[in-house]
């Protein structure tokens, strides 16, 4: 039964937690378990409504924990069904080990995690801390940074996922409060559009899957050799995603009018003596910053980071090398090494780039506004380094008075 | 030059009845069962306790399929009539 709702497109004003479920709805799980947590439980919330409206059709599936949502989407998978889970911060840490289930078993899951601070500090707190401790789980990490790229990147995710020659789960990150609970302007495409994008992956050759009576090993490796071969095929099918991201992302533009630039946005960052690289809702102000830094004839451009694992090493080289300086904001830190996650692995690209200054600025954290001024002040030290003057290399800017 | 893979799908499918068992356990014993058939009364102790079923049932005898068998010694151990020895490898 489809709805008149979903026949024709639709511009609503929907948080990006509604925006979430609304990608998951038009994409058709058969299959879907979540527990709800803040700031995801709106996810919750919409999915259960749709199914209660018939407006999806899938196996809803009520669960005691996250554990077991993970565990149940990931089993549903390997049984060949579409599935969708969403969670956030405690929920994803609780649900860890079926994570890396999922990816090892290279079902293709799709998850949404509304970001808050990890367990450690109670923190009920945006962040993006919980995807950086995804880090090696092996599974596809996306990020979005507006309620719009939200649903866009959710279609995507399954094109993406399910591709016989990438098989991999893939999560879509948002930040929770500022993107969860944040209503804005949202185009709903229709459903036959969705299905239409949708469909070439039913073309494919068809995955391997659990039929009840056919006994089969799944997630098994057989000894020593099997094993490094399992994860020989993931390091490889995580290569194949990016280009695969980038023609998804072309493609989604073509049938939907909208695109995103691939594994990274690169803001008017051609002519750009300096950059600023960042990834989620953070991107919005920056871009304001970078904008009224132009008007002041600043060089600057921003990169906005899509695709966190694979890590688009090639994009990202391309796009910075020749840049005299770079900031790079974290709404999230990297115990050990004294510096943010995404600067740690901007600075593994010097080799491709050069030596050139680089500058970490932690902030954003539990909540914390990463404001306009705040931006104005990194940008006129990443300038400074830029100039030659000395400069520290990691900055808690929200600590700074 | 990378070695023939040994998996033909990208995840770890296998076949139950076939892969699976093909693992080489039998050479990771130091010792194997010898079962003295007049002392054994085929009472079945040892092909219910042996943890990968590898004592076969020969119809008036059990005979350990040595492809599998580990070399652990629960069947020698729970054996009432003490008819299985466990024999170092080489010896015999």
């Amino acid at each position: 039964m489809v709805k008149k709702e979903e026949s024709m497109a639709a511009i609503k004003v929907i948080t990006g937690n509604s925006a979430a479920a609304y990608g998951a709805m038009l994409c058709r799980p058969e299959v879907v378990a979540m527990y709800p947590i803040t700031p995801q439980t709106e996810v919750v919330e919409e999915l259960s409504r749709f199914h209660a409206e018939g407006r999806l059709e899938a196996e809803m599936v009520e669960v005691e924990g996250e554990n077991s949502a993970m565990n149940i989407v990931t089993a549903a998978s390997a049984a060949g069904a579409r599935v969708f889970t969403a969670t956030s911060s405690y929920g994803l840490v609780f649900m860890y080990d079926a994570l890396l289930q999922t990816a090892g078993y290279r079902v293709p899951v799709v998850m949404v995690i509304a970001n808050r601070e990890t367990p450690g500090i109670t923190g009920v707190s945006a962040g993006q801390q919980d995807m950086i401790s995804t880090r090696d789980s092996g599974w596809i990490s996306l990020v979005a940074s507006n309620c719009q790229e939200i649903l866009d990147s959710v279609i995507m995710a399954y094109r993406l996922a399910e591709d016989s020659e990438v098989q991999l789960p893939v999560m879509v990150n948002y930040d929770g409060f500022y993107l969860s609970f944040l209503a804005e302007k949202v185009e709903i495409p229709s459903r036959e559009k969705v299905d239409a994008f949708l469909s070439p992956l039913k073309n494919q050759p068809p995955r391997p899957v659990l039929v009840p009576g056919k006994p089969a090993g799944f997630g098994t490796h057989g000894l020593l050799e099997g094993y490094i071969e399992l994860r020989y095929k993931h390091f490889a099918a995580l290569e194949r995603a990016k280009g695969k991201f980038e023609d998804i992302d072309r493609l989604f533009g073509k049938h939907f009018g909208r695109s995103y630039g691939g594994q990274v946005d690169a803001y008017r960052t051609d002519d750009a003596e300096i950059v600023l690289v960042a990834a989620g809702s953070v991107t919005g102000t920056a871009q304001r910053v970078v904008d009224l830094q132009r008007e002041k004839g600043v060089k600057i451009g921003l990169v906005r980071l899509r695709m966190f694992r694979p890590f688009p090493r090639e994009r990202l080289a391309q796009v910075l090398k020749g840049k005299k300086a770079i900031g790079v904001i974290d709404r999230s830190i990297c115990f050990g090494w004294n510096c943010g996650p995404i600067f740690m692995e901007i600075r593994a690209l010097t080799p491709e780039i050069g030596p050139i200054p680089m500058q970490s600025f932690i902030c954003g954290m539990a909540n914390m506004d990463v404001s306009t001024y705040q931006i104005d002040r990194m940008v006129e030290l990443v300038q400074s380094a830029s100039a030659g003057n000395e400069y520290q290399e990691v900055r808690w800017i929200s600590m700074e008075e | 030059m990378l070695r023939p893979f040994q998996f033909k799908e990208e995840a770890g499918w296998s076949h139950a009845d076939r892969l699976l068992l093909c693992l080489d356990t039998g050479s990771w014993r130091t010792v194997h069962p010898v079962v003295d058939n007049d002392k054994c009364s085929y009472c079945g102790f040892c092909s219910l306790y042996c943890p990968v079923q590898c004592m076969a049932n020969r119809g008036d005898h059990f005979e350990p399929n040595l492809t599998y068998c580990k070399g652990c010694g629960i069947c020698a151990r729970e054996c009432p009539r003490k008819a299985i020895v466990m024999e170092k490898e080489g010896d015999s």
